[in-house]
């Protein structure tokens, strides 16, 4: 956005859109952003924002976090809250990819003790972490069983010998969202999903080899209470989500609301994937306990992953896993709708929270945190392009103001045409080698695709959340080898 | 080729506008499309299985995106890549149906050359209309 329209500035990082911009706004619409991130912007973020505070039920604003770029719908980066009584649910403020997210693992190792298996280490995993257009998973499951996953989540990945005890209370929602129905999916979505637990699929989602250098560790303090304990220390870090299954999910329930929203419960939207549903309808409800059993899918999709990821490192290596300290840091989710209690005018209530292409990010004290996480605040895991490096940072006290709520990436600016007329896969892969950064692909053209300079500049955007009060750095974390979707 | 990916309309995502004399060559194109999405060569897909599909819904809109989501529908559940030999469109009763023979083979990561998975077909300036020169799609694919 050349010159912001409309936009007052309430702060160095908050804007403001008053709700007198466009006809039928509920609220103000903020965005989260530094001076220079907001004038990168596309001017739909905008619009498409504006056009959320005018779904009803809305509650303070609608927001918009510092990656934030174009969406359907909601805005990347869009958060929205919703009164459970008089408000919506919609699929477009939580995207097709379901529950995608993040999950940090950490390693006792130092780089200079895995340097020279870095290529091996990336060649196995790229094997063993199935990744690209239509690739199955290692878990073989009837579609029985697949019902019963995405109802238990990640639990049922423990409880079948994929993980550790001490997982699930490092998993957003203890790694099972409850309220999961299976009842509320097609057969369609089970088709789609039930082959695909354990992969990582394609686009942005990565598998990352990375680094935390001491120069890169903000606040040692709870870098620290996170696990980041030695100098150069070894991380993995990979991003996905729920695959087919979810985006069959959101697909369905797009079709069902279109078809309901106006000749049942007399609502017009701007755009129709703004399509939406009474929360407090059959249809609203549906889509909610069918929403969470992808979200479910998605807990135990990252899960197998990181059963995976122990078994290619202890093979490699010749150690135990445990010996390896491969330990979680945290899972997080970045495409969801959720009720939690906020602050609304001065009191305390149960809100539907949605967030699309964004981080919950709680602070100290809050009760969904489990203890180990409880004094620090919640750790978030900021994904990066795959040349730049990624960040964990940390919830704080003031989230409040985004219904405690961050960035979730750094933001694509440059169209996938564009970044294919200007980076060639297999010269990049042999680029980034000499950099230091040893990466496998499922797609040459995939990999041109998502090449940095096609990215925001991810520090600009954490430093954005930083200055708004919305999360802090603890480290910047670098990557030596990459697994590309 | 009656396809063209379109390169500023979603940065993240992809594109394009897809034509035909009649509905069901367009229909067909854009099916093509959202196949050569993922797909670099669409020539490297043989004929080998064969899949029918019938849909129908009360506008032309929504019948092409169901058609879209199949083939997306049969790439994740039977790991099939597939493209549309033969289709008719009919409307009756307020209806539009559509009734479609695809031909293709499974995914060999050997043979195909992958670009990109697609996610899902989304509404977003999503159109199918009549032209003076037949009839045209536009369609935002999630990747």
């Amino acid at each position: 956005m050349a010159n912001p329209k409309g936009v007052v500035k309430i702060s160095d990082t908050v804007w403001e859109i008053p709700n007198t911009y466009k006809d039928g706004m509920r609220v103000p619409a903020r965005i989260i952003a530094s001076e220079k991130l907001l004038r990168e912007m596309d001017e739909g973020v905008v619009e498409q924002l504006t056009n959320v505070a005018t779904l009803p039920g809305i509650l303070n604003h609608a927001l918009c976090m510092p990656d934030g770029h174009w969406g359907y719908g909601f805005p990347i980066g869009g958060v929205a809250a919703m009164d459970p009584r008089s408000g919506v649910i919609s699929p477009g403020g939580i995207g097709f990819d379901i529950n995608c997210g993040m999950r940090l693992v950490l390693t006792n190792l130092t780089y200079g003790e895995i340097k020279d298996h870095v290529r091996e280490l990336v060649d196995r995993l790229f094997e063993r972490v199935p990744a690209g257009v239509g690739s199955s998973g290692f878990v073989k499951l009837s579609q029985d069983e697949f019902r019963s996953v995405v109802e238990q989540g990640a639990r049922w990945c423990l409880e079948n010998g994929y993980g550790w005890d001490e997982d699930l209370e490092r998993t957003e929602d203890f790694g099972r969202t409850p309220g999961a129905d299976a009842s509320k999916i097609s057969q369609k979505a089970v088709d789609r999903g039930y082959r695909q637990i354990g992969t990582l699929g394609s686009g942005n989602h990565y598998l990352e080899i990375q680094v935390a250098r001491e120069e890169n560790i903000f606040d040692p303090v709870l870098a620290e209470a996170y696990g980041l304990t030695i100098p150069d220390q070894v991380a993995v870090m990979f991003h996905c989500g729920s695959r087919g299954f979810g985006h069959q999910v959101a697909t369905d329930y797009l079709q069902t609301f279109l078809r309901v929203m106006q000749t049942k419960y007399g609502m017009k939207v701007i755009d129709r994937e703004l399509a939406c549903a009474p929360f407090d309808s059959p249809e609203g409800q549906a889509y909610f306990a069918a929403m969470k059993c992808a979200m479910n899918m998605s807990y135990a999709n990252r899960q197998v992953i990181l059963h995976r990821i122990r078994e290619v490192f202890s093979d490699i290596l010749h150690k135990d896993p445990a010996d390896l300290g491969l330990h979680m840091v945290y899972d997080v989710a970045h495409n969801t709708a959720k009720l939690e209690s906020h602050k609304i005018n001065g009191s305390m209530r149960e809100v539907l929270v949605h967030r699309k292409g964004a981080t919950r990010a709680l602070g100290p004290g809050a009760s969904e945190l489990p203890a180990v996480y409880r004094k620090t605040g919640q750790p978030v895991i900021i994904g990066g392009s795959m040349e730049t490096g990624s960040y964990l940072l940390a919830g704080v006290a003031t989230g409040d103001r985004t219904f405690f709520s961050t960035a979730h990436g750094s933001g694509r600016t440059m169209s996938r045409k564009q970044a294919k007329k200007q980076f060639h896969g297999k010269e990049l892969q042999r680029d980034m080698e000499h950099r230091g950064i040893y990466v496998r692909t499922a797609s040459w053209a995939g990999l041109a695709e998502e090449a940095g300079p096609a990215y925001k500049n991810i520090d600009e955007v954490v430093e954005a959340t930083e200055i708004a009060g919305i999360s802090k750095r603890v480290a910047r974390l670098v990557p030596v080898g990459n697994v590309k979707g | 080729m009656p396809y063209e990916f379109l390169d500023d309309i979603a940065t993240a995502d992809i594109a394009f506008s897809a034509w035909g004399e009649t509905i069901e060559e367009m229909m067909g194109a854009a099916a093509d499309a959202t196949m050569n999405t993922m797909v670099a060569d669409l020539g490297t897909i043989s004929e080998r299985e064969e899949r029918v599909i019938d849909l129908h819904s009360d506008s032309i809109e929504m019948l092409m995106f169901g058609l879209l989501q199949e083939v997306i529908y049969f790439k994740d559940a039977e790991q099939l890549l597939l493209r549309i030999k033969e289709i008719a469109v009919n409307y009756a009763d307020g209806l539009y149906a559509a009734s479609a023979v695809a031909w293709g083979e499974a995914i060999d990561p050997q043979k195909h050359d992958f670009i990109v998975d697609v996610k899902a077909v989304t509404l977003h300036r999503f159109t199918v209309e009549q032209t003076q020169r037949g009839w045209e799609a536009l369609v935002v694919l999630d990747v």
